[in-house]
């Protein structure tokens, strides 16, 4: 770069544009969202060729691209996968103050895991291979967040 | 030397203004599944492939990776390419290549948008420079309209003429059962409807819509063996030679005339008015359905009102243009190049049902947008 | 197969707040590329622009570096990925016999963009997204199954962070040149356990270009010094649902490794490669990265990097540049290992030289956790 550059202010523009976005839930998901609002049931669905029984359930399965028309309810308990304690602060897309937990938990009845919030423990004691289960919220809107988070099933709890 | 390639199958949603019942990734399956059955294969043949939108559209990054279900793409070659309005021609041309260069010999390439997702015009507005055009020039129809406004007062062309366009156009559609907007339209109706941006009115426009098309490209050896007429490709060529609207040259439409003419150079075509069946043209705006007809060589600057209004182009006419209803009957962008080239090959391939037109052999297909950006490709029912 | 080279190699300096413009910085890169390969803007037919609308806060961003990537008057298109996604799509435009010169650009001002809102788009908006997951949270997850399913430490993690920011001090262009210790990374900032912040790969701006002839051009343009040939790639994807992968399980990767040996003639990377720049966004990667690719067993990467096998000085040398680690212009990142291989392969890599490399291996990803995988195997 040629020398001017260093001797002149630098000017910066700042601009936003607002573009808002409503994105189309569809088929399947509608499905699976208003079981969740209206009944506090979560559902998956299998693949009539290869078995698989996926959560949040899919369009098509993803080894055989077959329609699926299998709907199978889940208890809403699971395994955690794997979890990581997020410490760092980011309001715009956060809907949580850090410390919180995320997780995959690896759902019961289905051969998938969900991405979720696990909550009710100290980060610190969060364990991969934990039982833990879906607390939902009171008031459900028909989205991932109708799930409030998973906590830790209580021993001796069917689990 | 590269591989000869055939598209040998071709699948589209039914496009609509808001398809409610779908979302992105549905949309996607459809189209790739009517494309799949169109070709009679199952995923399982699918070596590689190829998705193409505009992000700012419906907010998804890496719409690749997050389309996976839809394309039927877990463990495939896969990855995206983009070019703004011309998406679905990059798409096209993005399928043809994988093909050609030997590495894939089945390759699945599919254009999409969901327009209802947001407003189109902001999410556009970005794409102008931001301190130099953004402020005044953002949005697609200020620059169309321009551009025939100086075509207008250049050649005495008249807003008749476009209407003429854009009334034939919205009539084919009527033939086509994907079209999103399928209405009998009369030349006086469109003069009559409301003004947007003067010359250009509101049946002139094209719509924006929610949809998705899925074309199949095969290498010879595998098209011959899979398919009993494919459509062949004859040339691709793309030329995006603007970043400004400034800079654009108003009186005719430069990257269209160079595009065209190198395609047609590798295509062996010398005469298109005769040498082409069918054309499937990305025309956004019925103004530029005028205007741009000099740029394909069809005749001189300023010799298409001219052909216009003798019908030339109409579904009776000598070169018939836009049977499918064009860019101005329906408009998921990241899908509408795309919808050009599928098109044209059902064309060749006799699957157009009540739009084809009769014995066609040779068909030019073209994208357009950004920056007057424009893409070709011809496809033949004879090998290159 | 027609061969293809790369014969030329331009890149910026890896920095923060770069001043130029998206277009500057193209035209820094593809003007030094051009310079380096000793040809003309007008032996270039075909360019292949790596752009991403989502970092450049602009629909069709390719628009704003079109003239900047000397764009007119010729054939372009736009990859939206790794620039490694961007080589291949440049490959085959001259295997198809229709173009002999691809010009391969990519630029990112990582400092001009929230990458963490930016990352949370990668995201299904209907199921995970609102959840506020991104490249590091995730990246997080997949850290932790790594270490759960393989037993390996923290410190091992570390010592990739350690090599990668060394090596980066006798790289002139890395932005994050560092010498620091184990113990420097253990006790750095906790991001989302098990990452620290010196496990994770730093915003960064910057700009790549590579030049890519077919034989018969090559031969005519450049110098067999200069020339370094595309003898392999392979390119595949995982599910995209976190949940619906196992985030420990590289089968992407050994998919477009094993596509990318078979078509370069490779049966044993352990003894065949000399070099490799693996993409390493954050330490755990680097360890999962060289196990997919066949470079030690599953779970075992950790070990060897005790052993200092992969340092500059080891059996078999990764990330000589700093890697990503030291520098991360996402989108130029696979480029930016190209031609990091490249230079080794020509012998210019100057004091980060090793001794006499015949054949590289070149590894980008795209989308969260490693979904996409592209692979190329580079040799002389």
């Amino acid at each position: 770069m040629p020398d001017w550059t260093q001797e002149v202010e630098v000017l910066i523009d700042e601009g936003r544009i607002s573009v808002p976005y409503s994105w189309t839930v569809g088929t399947t998901l509608s499905r699976f969202y208003c079981e969740l609002r209206d009944n506090g049931k979560i559902w998956a669905n299998r693949c009539p060729e290869c078995g698989t029984v996926f959560v949040p359930p899919k369009i098509k399965c993803i080894n055989c691209y077959q329609d699926l028309h299998d709907w199978v309810e889940l208890p809403g308990t699971g395994t955690v996968e794997t979890f990581t304690v997020v410490r760092y602060e980011e309001p715009a897309i956060h809907p949580r103050k850090a410390p919180f937990v995320y997780g995959i938990i690896k759902m019961d009845g289905a051969d998938t895991g969900m991405l979720h919030f696990i909550d009710e423990i100290e980060p610190e004691k969060v364990k991969a291979g934990m039982r833990v289960e879906a607390v939902l919220e009171d008031e459900r809107d028909g989205n991932i967040l109708d799930i409030k988070h998973f906590r830790p099933l209580k021993p001796g709890s069917g689990g | 030397m590269g591989k000869r390639v055939g598209i040998i199958g071709v699948g589209q949603t039914h496009h609509a203004a808001k398809r409610l019942d779908a979302s992105g990734v549905e949309l996607i399956s459809e189209a790739v599944t009517r494309a799949l059955d169109d070709a009679q294969l199952t995923i399982k043949d699918i070596d590689a492939v190829v998705i193409g939108n505009m992000d700012h559209f419906e907010n998804i990054n890496y719409v690749d990776m997050w389309a996976i279900d839809g394309l039927g793409a877990f463990m495939k070659p896969v990855f995206k390419v983009t070019t703004g309005g011309t998406t679905g021609t990059t798409v096209g041309a993005c399928g043809y290549y994988h093909a050609a260069s030997g590495l894939f010999d089945v390759v699945l390439a599919v254009g999409w948008e969901k327009n209802s997702e947001s407003d189109t015009q902001a999410a556009i507005a970005t794409c102008a420079n931001p301190t130099l055009e953004r402020d005044p020039f953002a949005g697609a129809i200020g620059p169309l309209a321009t551009e025939y406004s100086m075509y207008m007062k250049a050649y005495g062309a008249t807003e008749e003429d476009s209407a003429i366009v854009a009334a034939r156009d919205r009539n084919n559609a009527l033939n086509n059962p994907y079209a999103h907007s399928r209405q009998a339209v009369t030349v006086e109706d469109v003069l009559n409807s409301p003004m947007l941006s003067y010359p250009v009115k509101f049946l002139d426009m094209c719509p924006r819509s929610d949809g998705s098309c899925a074309v199949i490209f095969a290498s010879e050896e595998k098209a011959r063996k899979l398919c009993p007429r494919p459509a062949w490709v004859h040339a691709s060529v793309v030329r995006h030679d603007y970043t400004h609207f400034g800079d654009l040259e108003w009186t005719f439409m430069p990257t269209l005339e160079r595009a065209s003419a190198a395609a047609y150079k590798v295509a062996g075509i010398t005469d298109p008015l005769n040498e082409f069946d069918v054309a499937e043209l990305y025309i956004p705006c019925a103004t530029c359905g005028v205007k741009w007809m000099d740029s394909l060589w069809f005749c001189d600057h300023g010799g298409a009102p001219d052909l216009i209004r003798k019908g030339t182009f109409h579904m009776d006419g000598q070169l018939p243009i836009n049977p499918s209803g064009g860019v101005i009957s329906t408009n998921p962008i990241g899908a509408t190049g795309l919808i050009r080239i599928g098109e044209g090959a059902w064309q060749i391939m006799g699957k157009a049902g009540d739009r084809q037109v009769p014995g066609v052999e040779k068909a030019l297909c073209t994208g357009f947008g950004g920056c007057s950006w424009s893409d070709v490709m011809i496809l033949g029912a004879d090998l290159p | 197969m027609e061969k293809v080279a790369i014969i030329g190699v331009g890149q910026t300096k890896y920095e923060r707040d770069k001043k130029e413009t998206f277009a500057e910085l193209v035209f820094e890169a593809t003007s030094k590329a051009l310079e380096d390969a000793g040809i003309s803007k007008d032996d270039v037919d075909n360019i292949v622009s790596v752009s991403s609308d989502f970092w450049d806060g602009r629909t069709i961003s390719s628009m704003a570096i079109s003239d900047a990537s000397n764009a007119y008057g010729k054939d372009i298109t736009t990859v939206e990925g790794d620039g490694t996604f961007g080589v291949l799509y440049g490959m085959m435009r001259i295997l198809s016999g229709s173009f002999g010169v691809t010009i391969v650009c990519a630029h990112h001002k990582g400092t001009e963009s929230n990458m963490r809102g930016i990352t949370n788009c990668a995201f299904d908006p209907l199921v995970e997204r609102k959840l506020g997951i991104d490249a590091i949270s995730s990246a997080a997850l997949q850290a932790r199954r790594y270490m759960n399913r393989y037993g390996v430490h923290e410190e091992q993690l570390a010592l990739v962070s350690v090599k990668n920011h060394k090596n980066a001090m006798r790289n002139p262009l890395a932005l994050l040149p560092m010498d620091i210790s184990v113990e420097d990374v253990m006790n750095s900032r906790k991001i989302a356990d098990p990452l620290k912040l010196l496990d994770c790969s730093p915003v960064t701006d910057g700009a790549c270009t590579l030049v890519l002839a077919a034989e018969r051009e090559a031969k005519r343009l450049s110098t067999s010094k200069k020339r370094v040939w595309l003898k392999g790639t392979g390119h595949c994807s995982d599910a995209f649902r976190l949940g619906d992968r196992d985030l420990s399980d590289t089968r992407a990767l050994k998919d477009a490794a094993k596509r990318a040996y078979t078509m370069a003639g490779i049966s044993d990377p352990r003894k065949e490669i000399a070099v490799a720049e693996v993409y390493d966004a954050f330490s755990h990667m680097e360890l999962m990265w060289l196990e997919g690719l066949g470079f030690c067993e599953d779970g075992a990467a950790g070990e060897q990097m005790e052993r200092g096998v992969f340092n500059s000085d080891g059996k078999l040398p990764v990330n000589p540049s700093g890697g990503r680690l030291s520098s991360h212009p996402v989108q130029v990142a696979g480029l930016a290992a190209m031609a990091e291989c490249a230079l080794q392969l020509r012998g210019e890599a100057e004091d980060r030289q090793l001794e006499d490399p015949q054949t590289a291996l070149v590894h980008g990803i795209n989308g969260m956790c490693g979904q996409s995988h592209c692979v190329w195997i580079l040799g002389k």
